[in-house]
């Protein structure tokens, strides 16, 4: 155990923040988070980029070329 | 000898909105529950089966069913149209060669991101554009890593994330951060079926998401620094 999670220091709260994060855990409730201005925007980062990611790249189709290649190949393999 | 059938006449169930798959997986959180595309129905199981066994219009609807995602995974993880239509191309067909192989161990869905992950690394290890390899992503040198924030607090992100700047980041990531922040942030996929497919631990597959995201902040507050700059 590492003691008081409030007067843990960063490197050992960054060491957990993975798994902490991916447990489901809200981590900003974390009292080191609580009591830490750095690493609170740390995490206030980390989630709006992960927020932002949603938004990114919106799938798209592919041409139909694509499945016109496939079918050639297929038909020569055969 | 009757022509196959295009893709859209053989299937009437293809997603219109790859966005829609996204957020149902999103919607599914925690649970354990599989990602909307992977989620397997009777008929989906039964398309899959008939291709198993051979039948060329059951696999040209396997291919309605998850040619965007697929293609818009290689696209993602390439960036160039001319070579995520190759890589989608020789996914399918690599798919067609392995299909009756796939024994159902993991979701179809699961396995053929598996398959098509395997298509597009090898095509960046061909390339050399790799910076890091998956294998070195997963064991990563500590000084390729990203800086902790240890430092005093400087500028923040919150509300400032500039769109284009985020992809030109997530494009500079090395291949294997950015295949496992694709995969997770912006497919949807649960830790446990990115371990599948990357074919490491969960906890491995935590800990590289969490520093490609770190990678992605370094990257982003270098830019809002250089941006400040009078």
């Amino acid at each position: 155990m590492n003691g008081d999670p409030g007067k843990m220091s960063c490197v050992d709260f960054q060491a957990q923040l993975p798994d902490l994060i991916a447990s489901g855990e809200d981590a900003a409730a974390h009292p080191h988070v609580r009591a830490c201005a750095r690493c609170s925007a740390l995490l206030a980062d980390l989630r709006t980029i992960a927020e932002a990611a949603r938004q990114l790249f919106p799938s798209v189709e592919p041409p139909d070329e694509v499945w016109e290649h496939i079918e050639s190949a297929i038909k020569r393999e055969k | 000898m009757a022509e196959a059938p295009t893709p859209a006449q053989a299937s009437h169930r293809t997603r219109t909105d790859g966005g829609e798959e996204t957020a149902q997986v999103a919607a599914t959180g925690k649970s354990g529950a599989l990602p909307a595309a992977a989620a397997p129905n009777a008929a989906d199981a039964g398309v899959l089966v008939r291709a198993q066994a051979g039948d060329h219009q059951a696999f040209a609807e396997l291919y309605n069913l998850h040619k965007r995602r697929i293609y818009s995974l290689c696209l993602r993880m390439v960036g160039n149209v001319a070579e995520a239509e190759d890589l989608t191309q020789e996914a399918f067909l690599q798919l067609h060669r392995k299909i009756a192989t796939f024994r159902g161990d993991s979701a179809f869905s699961t396995w053929l991101h598996r398959l098509t992950i395997n298509v597009v690394l090898m095509q960046l290890r061909r390339k050399g554009l790799s910076l890091i390899s998956l294998d070195e992503a997963m064991e990563p040198n500590p000084e390729e890593g990203p800086g902790r924030s240890f430092g005093a607090p400087d500028l923040t992100l919150t509300g400032a994330i500039d769109r284009l700047a985020l992809e030109r980041a997530i494009a500079d990531l090395p291949a294997g951060y950015r295949l496992i922040f694709i995969l997770h942030d912006v497919e949807g996929f649960e830790h446990n079926e990115i371990a599948t497919m990357l074919d490491c631990s969960i906890g491995n597959s935590k800990s590289q998401l969490h520093k490609a995201r770190l990678r992605l902040r370094d990257a982003l507050r270098a830019q809002n620094r250089q941006e400040a700059r009078p």
